[in-house]
Parts: structure tokens; sequence; C-alpha cells
């Protein structure tokens, strides 16, 4: 039985093919190094100048234990505040959903310039995970103090103005329905296009219109002595504090949201999110400087 | 057997001997008096004894409410006039904007209440507007005969009719659109109402003592069932007729998509929410034309509850909640001891909270910390 050396035409190519394949693993491997440019346009931020607010703390409070509206404090908040200028989409999150990193909404919006709705703080994390790999940049969910700062004069302070009587209670309980209802009464809940209700000073739109957002802020139960001290506190990262017409606690996986305990109160009319960019080590360099680094 | 008999014998009690009686104990007239009212009642009036009876024409209200009536009746037995214009109507069942065409006893889901006394005689003229599509009429379980007048008052659209019935029964009852073939369409497209019919001296405990409340609230319970698409989505019909076949299929699944309480999802919600204040007694008279319910009051009781609603029968103490059969209404009294939030629900929480099957009672007044008091704050362990 003879073998014969001489290369065949056919084992040429399949030799070259196989360095040829060689090759494009090599670059594919090293791609991640630098990503192309996402195949969408990036998201529009605002810029939010650092200030110091006059801030009601997040967290339900209260003192000498009976329920008081949370103190407002001074914030100084020294960095400047990248955050997107509109609500993301029903078009944007539809992509994360085809790229296979969004689970499927339940009733996915009729168009694509609305607002996603429907979605829980989980859905806007994985949201969030996901735009931070398309882009190379971290994206996340704001914390409330960071959407407070954002909500400029748009911002509405939840506080009952009153501290009820102490020997009554249900005048809280009445107050707080009186306003959810009159919230309620007053707003229309069907999600409208993206800018609908305008911007802020900031540029940053749709503030306090029907759809609340997701914030990274857990709820946070604080217990205060007579003289304002504060003598406890827990915090439950199980439960997220949602921004909009008034701040509510909203657990991760809800998506709709319903009445509070017992049914008895008037929940937010829709859920949705907008996120924050990370600043990177290079935005915060003084822009002469970071001209001089390699793009 | 036996108790017929008795009931035979007590018939026979004159007045005169009645009030022998009472002279006697005050038990015996309690014991005797419903009998001989009955009696009262059953006798035969003559239609010239009829066309000699006063005649009175309250106007009905939308429910939640209830128009002005007296809860002792001063006077004899009267003619009450009642009109009613049906209206086929497309009505929003939820916040997400579901629609369905609603049959409707005077624009409403439930239809209003009406109220009369023991041995009053109601005269209802029943409209079925032009613009209408269907025929209707109206079935009363408190009537006897002609199927509740269902078989008297067939109406088409354009067409009115007038029926005059003796209420000779007490308590609250359920009535509803009964056309042949399509009774079930009709009833649970919210067609659908109540009477009440008190006793003429007002309600009882059942011991003789008088009951009376500040306010009357009518809740009407209905079960709907809008067929869906392909997707999962409600789907929306041009006409009455174009729906019938599939809400028929929808029917036939005896799964509601919605159970609410006054034809919407939170209806007696928000701004309007009941209202109450500490110390006021409350009548809520609570009718399900299909389908079981089993109210309850969160944070609250029912003080006296005929739960089958008829005043006859002495009233359950102390309810948590009670149970009103589909085809029926029953009725709570109530005074409220705490101001705060209330939740008026059908205790299928899933029904209440997810179908809508809740209201909301708003009660102001003063804080009883003997009945509750919160000692300690909720705070770290």
């Amino acid at each position: 039985m003879a073998t014969t050396l001489r290369p065949t035409l056919p084992g040429l190519t399949t030799s070259l093919g196989l360095m040829l394949l060689a090759g494009a693993a090599a670059l594919l491997l090293a791609a991640p190094v630098r990503r192309p440019a996402p195949a969408f346009p990036l998201p529009q931020t605002a810029i939010v100048p650092p200030a110091t607010l006059l801030h009601r703390l997040d967290g339900e409070y209260s003192r000498a234990g009976r329920p008081v509206d949370a103190p407002r404090v001074t914030v100084r908040i020294t960095q400047p505040l990248e955050i997107m200028r509109y609500q993301v989409s029903a078009a944007d999150y539809a992509r994360c959903i085809t790229a296979g990193a969004c689970k499927r909404l339940d009733s996915p919006a009729p168009r694509g310039d609305l607002p996603v709705t429907g979605v829980s703080h989980a859905d806007a994390s994985d949201y969030a995970t996901w735009l931070t790999r398309e882009t190379g940049t971290v994206w996340r969910l704001p914390t409330d103090r960071e959407w407070a700062h954002a909500a400029g004069s748009r911002l509405v302070d939840d506080a009952r103005g009153f501290d009820a009587d102490a020997n009554n209670p249900a005048q809280r309980w009445l107050a707080d329905y009186e306003r959810e209802a009159n919230r309620k009464a007053a707003s229309d809940p069907a999600p409208r296009p993206v800018g609908s209700f305008g911007a802020n000073e900031h540029g940053v739109h749709d503030i306090a219109g029907n759809v609340w957002e997701w914030t990274q802020t857990c709820l946070r139960r604080v217990s205060q002595d007579a003289a304002g001290r504060t003598t406890g506190e827990t915090s439950n990262c199980g439960i997220y504090v949602v921004e909009g017409q008034h701040r509510a606690p909203m657990t991760f996986f809800i998506r709709n949201p319903k009445s509070g305990g017992c049914s008895v109160g008037t929940p937010p009319d829709n859920l949705g999110f907008r996120l924050v960019r990370e600043r990177s080590w290079r935005d915060r360099l003084p822009a002469g400087l970071n001209r001089l680094l390699p793009a | 057997m036996g108790q017929g008999l008795k009931m035979g014998e007590e018939l026979k009690l004159t007045r005169r001997s009645i009030l022998a009686g009472a002279a006697a104990t005050g038990a015996i007239v309690q014991a005797a008096s419903a009998p001989a009212q009955a009696q009262a009642v059953m006798t035969k009036a003559s239609a010239t004894d009829i066309a000699k009876l006063p005649r009175v024409k309250p106007k009905l209200v939308d429910p939640p409410f209830v128009h002005a009536h007296e809860q002792v009746a001063t006077g004899g037995p009267k003619v009450v006039e009642f009109t009613m214009t049906i209206h086929e109507k497309k009505i929003v069942l939820d916040d997400a904007g579901t629609e369905t065409y609603a049959f409707t006893f005077n624009g409403t889901v439930p239809g209003p209440l009406m109220v009369v006394h023991e041995g009053d005689y109601v005269e209802l003229t029943l409209i079925n507007a032009e613009t209408n599509e269907l025929m209707h009429n109206i079935d009363f379980h408190s009537s006897t005969g002609a199927l509740g007048g269902g078989g008297l008052t067939e109406v088409n659209p354009g067409e009115k009719v007038v029926l005059r019935w003796k209420a000779t029964r007490q308590g609250v009852f359920v009535y509803h659109c009964a056309p042949p073939g399509m009774v079930p369409w009709h009833v649970t497209a919210g067609m659908n109402g109540a009477i009440m019919v008190l006793p003429r001296d007002g309600l009882k405990d059942g011991q003789g003592k008088a009951l009376k409340y500040d306010k009357v609230y009518y809740v009407g319970e209905q079960d709907f069932y809008v067929p869906r698409d392909a997707n999962g989505k409600f789907k929306r019909y041009a006409s009455v007729g174009e729906s019938h076949e599939d809400v028929v299929k929808a029917m036939r699944t005896l799964t509601p998509t919605h159970v609410v309480f006054n034809g919407k999802v939170g209806a007696l919600t928000g701004k309007n929410a009941l209202t109450a204040k500490v110390g006021e007694t409350v009548l809520i008279v609570h009718s399900q034309a299909n389908r079981d319910t089993r109210p309850h009051l969160i944070g609250g009781h029912g003080d006296y509850v005929w739960a089958t609603g008829k005043f006859r029968n002495p009233p359950e103490r102390d309810l948590e909640t009670w149970f009103i059969p589909g085809g029926c209404a029953g009725a709570a009294l109530y005074t409220f001891l705490q101001p705060g939030i209330y939740a008026y629900v059908n205790h299928n929480l899933i029904e209440a909270f997810e179908l809508g099957a809740a209201g909301h009672f708003k009660v102001e007044g003063e804080w009883n910390d003997d009945l509750m008091k919160q000692i300690l704050a909720p705070a770290g362990i």
C-alpha cells in the first residue's frame, strides 16, 4: 500500500482555511479590548451641576414611637451628575429583550416612543447591565438623592406638612389617603411619549409625570427619640424607593403596583426608570489633561 | 307541619286579642305581631281599595347612594311609583381601559336601590330606550308570580311597560333582567339591582329592640367576563350583537375577568370612597345577582347582619364575614368605633385585590386607645 506525500489541492485549501480561522479567532479574542460602538444611538444625557440641596431624606421616620415626616437636611453634591434626559423608552428596552439580556414584558407598550412601563427593579437592573456591556461605560439606577438632585424644581416634596395628633394615628392615614386620592383623580395613568411632560432646568424630561422611576435606594426605617436623635435604623433591600409624584416603597419584583397595606392606598400609575452614567476616572480629569490622553 | 299549624292558629288571632296580649306581656306581642302583619299584607285588596291609597314618587339616585326614605313608615300602605329607563352602553371596567357592553337599569351598574315598606305596592314604569338593540324585562325576587314580573314586562327598544306588585315580604332582594334565552348574559352585563322592603315599624334586633341607621349605602357586586384575543388582550366590539358569542364563551369558563363593586374596579375608592364618622351607624346593602360573595369590613365587623337579607329572620351578631349566595342581597349594620381607612371587600381576597371587589370607607373621629394602641412602633430587633 503506497502512501503519497504529494500535497493535494483540497489539502492545501484546508490548511489555509485553518490558518485563517486561527487568525480570526485571535482577532475575536482581542476584540473585547476595544469594543465597536453599539448599533444604536447612545442615550441622551444631561449633566446636572454640583449643588447643595435641601433634601427630604428617604425612609420612614418615627419620633418617640409615632410616624413623622422625614427630616429635611442640607445635602452637598460635589460631582456633576450625568443622567438620561428621558426615561428609557419601550424601543430602547426592546433592544435589550432582542439581545436576550432583558426579560419579556407582560404587556409591551404599543409604541416604541412611550416610556417602558411594567418593569420591576430586577428588569431595570438587567437593562443597566446590558447597556453597560454594550457601551463599555457604567450605567446604573440613581440613588434617591441623585434622583432628587436631577429632578431639580420638579421634585415633589411629599411631606404631609403636619405631625398628626399624637393621640389619633388615623389622622395621618386619612391625610395620606386624601392626598393619594386627589393625585389619582387629577392624573390620567396612560403613558405618553417620552418628553410629553416637558423638561426641567437641567434638561431632564418627564420628572413626576405619570411614570414613577426606580432608584437603587433601599427602604430605611429610622427611629428617633423625642429630641430627634436617631436611636435605631433598619434597611430592607428587597424594597426600593420609587420616585415620581410621590415617593413610594416598592418590592423589587413588582412590575405593576397595586394598592398598599390591606389595599387602602393609591399606587403609582406606572413603573419605569432612567439611568445615570457613572463618570469614569477620565471624566474627572480637567478637560485640558483629558485631551492629551489617547482616545 | 307543626310549624304550619301554629302559623295557622296565630293567623286566626284577631287584632283585639293581639292588643290584649300586648297588655299582658311584651314578649307575646313580638311573637304574634309578625304573622299578624303577614295576614294584613296578604289580605286581598280590590282595585278600588288600591285606587284609594296614597301615591308617592321617590326620585331614584345612583348607587352607592339611596333615595330619601322613612325607616319607620308613617301611615298605611302606599303605592310607590318608580320609573327606570334601560340603557345599553359601553362602560370602562378598570384603569387599563378595558371596555364592555353593559345593560343597565337607569344607566348604572348596579341599578338603583328602591326602598318601600312591607304592604306597599311597587308600581314600576320600565322604559326600553329607543337607542337600544335588545328586548329587556325585569324579574323582582321580592314579587310573586309571572317569573317575578319578567313575563309581564318584556319591552322592546322604544317601548315602555307598567307593572304593579305588592311588597309582601320584608328584606333586601335582587331584581334583574331575565329575557328568554339570554338571562345570564344580561345579568352579567350588569343588568341587576336591589329593592329593600322595610318592616313598617323599622328594623329590629330580633329581640324587639329597634335598630336605626344614620346612613345607607348600596354596594352591587358584579362579575364580568370579558373575552380575550389570541394575545391575551381584552377584546373590543363595535356592537352588542357582535360581542354576544365570545362573551357567552367567556361566561362558560365560570372564571370572571373582573369582580367589581358598583361597575368598575375602584368605583368606591379614592374620591368616591364611602364616608362615615365615628359613632355613626351605617347599613350596607350588598347584592350579587349571579355569584356567591363573602363581604368583610377590614378593621370592623357586622354588628347585625342579615346575610341572606330577609328582615323577618333575626339578624346575626358580631360577624367577621358573611356569606351572600349568588342571586341574593344581604344587609349589614355597623356602628363605626375608630377613625381611619377601612377596606370593604369580598373576602375571597383574590377577587378583592386582583379582580376588583373592594371599596373603602373613610371614617373621621376620635381614636380609641382602649380598643387599640401601638405599644412599640416597628423598630430594629
